[in-house]
């Protein structure tokens, strides 16, 4: 039965995710039938390389101790704080982490770059110094933060920390007995989301890092696609893989302690209207941060894309409906379609995969510890994640090629790769849904005559429909903005938005850039939607994310 | 267990081991149509595993479970065709009561006229006559008990089974469902095996009462039989009754640590554990029979239980009549009654004997 539901995730990942980076991989280091392992040596003591995977590291270090500074006080209001316009707050703080990188890039470059706001208003420019990059990923991951410690942070019991004072600790004592070491694990998990999502960067870094600064994932990119080194990118490939595998062990283990006993209590119950000036201050403190860090970005970006040679108006938008830019054989607009297209054929793979895979791995709770296979399995889940989406993309293309699978000109390579994306995130919002739904139910609906499928369908799915919601809402947002793959394998004629904004940035002039501000609006729009949609259909406990 | 005529359920030697905790050990039960049996037994005992096996929701590692004479390995729950009342009932919560009685006969294809019909007859039956469209969490603990029931028994089954039925409810509405499933199953003429821990409410339920420790069956019998000659110390202390002494038993007499203490006719010369009811335990004038020291007194409502301290030996516990009680630090004179002292089985009481019956 639980084999049953994990053979399609498997067959899935070994033929759209194995099969291509394995074939990848073997081309950049075999040739007339013999490994070449010495690349090895090469590649890692090229200074250049040496340069990007310590720039890689301190980089996703810095960014990740960056993120938790500034995201912490703001988990913390969101846990303990019950203030107006909370959920409206709630859902501003999202939109970044589930907006294309691409439009995270661009919207920094909007502000600190050439002709950015700071640029205006001070003459200061950001955008060659590691410090825009920085700010980026900060953008773009405080909501993991705010998310996974502050949803656990709410759930908290405070009297817990009543108690520990009961029996003589100081206010700072509890907190540091009691409550710290509570969040230990989600403070890990979320450092560990972070870091790996830092550790990976690619269009932030693409469109913020210049000629100076690259990642792994950006060095891989412009050895396959603009230095045609496939065997310095398959080292490479490999390299981030095991980095990345790394954490992705370290992360299991961390989620296996957070899901130790601790016991919750309703988050509604928790938060309390702040008192006194040193909480309205903290308050405020977030307030700026959010305002200043998440808000100016995409207002800029926004202002931009209206912000013409004869004032503000539509004439970006405008230019979008043509196709003699020059850019595209197409108009920009189409992107729009395409984009909705496939992230749509995406999030149905997602969905179809993801949810069989948490499907699986419920099964096996009730028993006993989940065995070896099951853990190695979760962990494999993860792995595109980590895994260079651009050496997937570019693997598709060299391994999809011949009968039976010649995928190259069919529309459906794309949502393939996107839904490897995805799928992760289906999973991890479905699995504690899943987990938490009390196996007794399911005992009772068995006794009463339901049949295991009867059983799924009366009494699991009516309680996890809405985390599905949810987990469809990421994987389109996902899809819609993936970014490393699709560049490689999206048909020139049919591109989606990430790819025509990057296009647009990538040509000299003021059309194209306010083309690109204005695309990236409308993707922005798009996920807002999307988002907005799902915040609706929130549960308290969807997920990890 | 040498016979092998079964009636509705039997189970056959059956034991079920977790990682090194034997859960069930060679348990043999038997249970006629129409019968209710109360299985009583502290906590960690096995009793709700023993339901599970019934059920089908647990594998037993060896022995059998025969519904109706048919062997049911390999049988899955959705298919054995009999009820469980879960111990924290585990409604639905998505569904209204009406959705949930209604599970049952929606699972076996009964059509929707005959399905609404059992529903509204169900919940007249249970006291929630026109409940059907309330939302399970707007029920209160004792009509969550109700539908619970009306759920179990709505697709018929030939055998209800109850865990902990009555274990959350408040001690007076407790009191009052008993008698009223008594009359319920009686009127409906439903096989039902209970697990309690509570004997109040095994005794008030069952045609017959069956007391488990650490996997096995201890005593099986009439509420009567067993309140009246519990089988060994085990189940004397898990009642509730704590003089339990060794004795040397000669003729009518019994040697104890607390002086003679006089026997039935009949019962067997020899080594022995005796029980002594606080009924039987007079309290008379100091200088007469075992001289003790009053410990503690109890209100009990009907009676006054006190404890008695003697210079060797347990503690004694005696229920004296609300204006009789002696203070406490008073010396007082104990002696004991034959009927109500009750012969058990040999076995010796041990420490986890005399951890348990928490309520």
């Amino acid at each position: 039965m639980r084999l049953g539901l994990m053979a399609v995730p498997c067959v899935f990942f070994a033929v759209f995710f194995a099969y291509p980076v394995a074939a990848i991989v073997a081309r950049g280091l075999r040739s007339e039938g013999a490994w070449h392992l010495a690349g090895f040596g090469e590649v890692l003591t090229d200074s250049g390389i040496r340069h990007v995977l310590w720039f890689t590291t301190w980089q996703a270090l810095a960014s990740t101790a960056l993120t938790l500074l500034i995201a912490l006080p703001g988990a913390y209001v969101f846990a303990r704080f019950q203030f107006p316009g909370k959920q409206l707050l709630r859902a501003v703080v999202t939109v970044p982490f589930v907006l294309p990188t691409v439009v995270v890039g661009t919207a920094f470059l909007a502000v600190l770059g050439r002709g950015g706001l700071l640029d205006d208003l001070w003459g200061v420019r950001l955008d060659t110094t590691v410090w825009a990059i920085l700010l980026a990923h900060v953008f773009f991951n405080y909501a993991v933060v705010v998310r996974t410690v502050g949803g656990l942070w709410a759930g908290l019991d405070p009297r817990q920390e009543e108690a520990a004072r009961m029996l003589g600790a100081s206010r700072l004592a509890a907190w540091r007995r009691i409550t710290l070491p509570a969040l230990g694990p989600a403070v890990a998990a979320a450092a560990l989301m972070v870091f790996l999502f830092t550790f990976t960067s690619f269009g932030v870094v693409l469109i913020l890092g210049g000629p100076t600064f690259a990642t792994l994932e950006v060095e891989i990119y412009r050895q396959t696609a603009q230095s045609l080194a496939l065997d310095t990118a398959a080292v490479l490939t490999l390299v981030q893989f095991a980095a990345v595998g790394c954490v992705l062990a370290v992360h299991a283990w961390t989620v296996r302690r957070r899901e130790s006993a601790l016991r919750l209590v309703d988050p509604a119950t928790t938060a309390r209207r702040p008192s006194g000036a040193g909480q309205w201050a903290l308050l405020g403190a977030v307030l700026v941060t959010v305002l200043l860090l998440l808000v100016v970005p995409l207002s800029v970006l926004v202002a931009r894309s209206f912000d013409t040679a004869q004032g503000y108006g539509f004439g970006y938008y405008r230019e979008l409906a043509s196709a003699d830019g020059g850019a595209f054989l197409v108009p920009p607009v189409e992107a729009i379609g395409n984009s909705l297209q496939y992230a749509l054929a995406a999030t149905a793979i997602a969905l179809v995969v993801g949810g069989l895979a948490a499907a699986a791995l419920t099964l096996t709770r009730g028993r006993s510890r989940p065995g070896r296979l099951v853990r190695g399995f979760d962990a494999l889940l993860m792995l595109p994640l980590g895994v260079s989406a651009v050496t997937v993309g570019f693997g598709f293309l060299i391994s999809l090629d011949e009968p039976p699978l010649d995928l190259r000109t069919s529309w459906i390579l794309v949502p393939l790769a996107q839904a490897l994306v995805g799928v992760p995130f289906v999973v991890r919002t479905m699995l504690p849904v899943l987990r938490a739904v009390d196996g007794r139910l399911r005992e009772a609906a068995a006794v009463l005559g339901a049949s295991p499928w009867q059983v799924w369908r009366e009494v699991d799915f009516p309680l996890v429909r809405r985390a599905l919601y949810v987990a469809a809402g990421f994987a389109f947002a996902v899809s819609l903005g993936e970014f490393g793959a699709t560049v490689f394998i999206a048909q020139p004629d049919r591109p989606t938005l990430p790819v025509a904004v990057t296009t647009l940035l990538g040509r000299p002039g003021d059309l194209n850039y306010g083309q690109a501000m204005a695309l990236s609006t409308l993707l922005m729009l798009v996920c807002a939607v999307c988002l907005l949609l799902l915040e609706r259909s929130r549960t308290d406990r969807t997920g990890e994310f | 267990m040498a016979e092998q005529h079964f009636g509705l359920l039997g189970l056959d030697d059956i034991s079920v081991r977790f990682g090194g905790h034997q859960a069930l050990d060679g348990v043999s039960l038997d249970v006629a149509e129409r019968e209710i049996v109360c299985v009583l037994g502290p906590s960690g005992s096995g009793k709700s595993t023993l339901l599970r096996v019934v059920a089908g929701l647990q594998e037993a590692d060896a022995g059998r479970v025969l519904l109706d004479g048919r062997d049911q390995r390999g049988v899955p729950a959705h298919r054995r065709g009999v009820g469980l009342m879960f111990q924290d009932h585990q409604l639905f919560p998505q569904r209204d009561v009406a959705g949930n009685v209604a599970f049952g006969p929606r699972m076996h294809k009964v059509a929707r006229p005959e399905r609404e019909r059992r529903v509204e007859e169900l919940l007249d039956l249970v006291g929630l006559p026109g409940a059907g469209a309330r939302a399970v969490s707007s029920l209160s603990g004792g009509e969550q008990q109700r539908v619970a029931l009306a759920r179990a028994l709505a697709p018929n089954p030939r055998l209800l089974m109850l865990d902990e039925p009555l274990g959350q409810l408040d001690r007076s509405l407790r009191e009052r469902l008993v008698v009223e499933l008594r009359q319920l199953f009686g009127e409906l003429g439903t096989t039902v095996l209970a697990v309690t821990h509570d004997q109040g409410e095994a005794f008030a339920l069952a045609d017959r009462v069956v007391v488990m420790r650490d996997g096995r069956i201890a005593q099986s019998g009439t509420p009567l039989e067993v309140w009246q000659r519990p089988a060994d110390a085990f189940v004397a202390r898990f009642l509730g009754f704590d003089n339990v002494v060794a004795a040397t038993v000669s003729g009518e007499v019994a040697d104890t640590v607390w002086g003679k203490v006089p026997v039935p006719a009949g019962t067997a010369a020899g080594e022995a554990w005796i029980l002594v009811r606080p009924t039987g335990v007079r309290l008379v004038h100091a200088d007469e029979g075992l001289p003790c020291v009053v410990a503690a007194r109890t209100f009990r409502g009907t009676h006054v239980a006190v404890t008695l301290r003697p210079q060797d030996g347990p503690p004694v516990d005696a229920a004296c009549p609300l204006r009789d009680a002696p203070e406490v630090g008073r010396t007082v004179g104990v002696a004991f009654d034959a009927s109500e002292v009750v012969p058990l089985a040999s076995t010796a009481p041990t420490a986890s004997t005399t951890a348990t019956a928490s309520n």
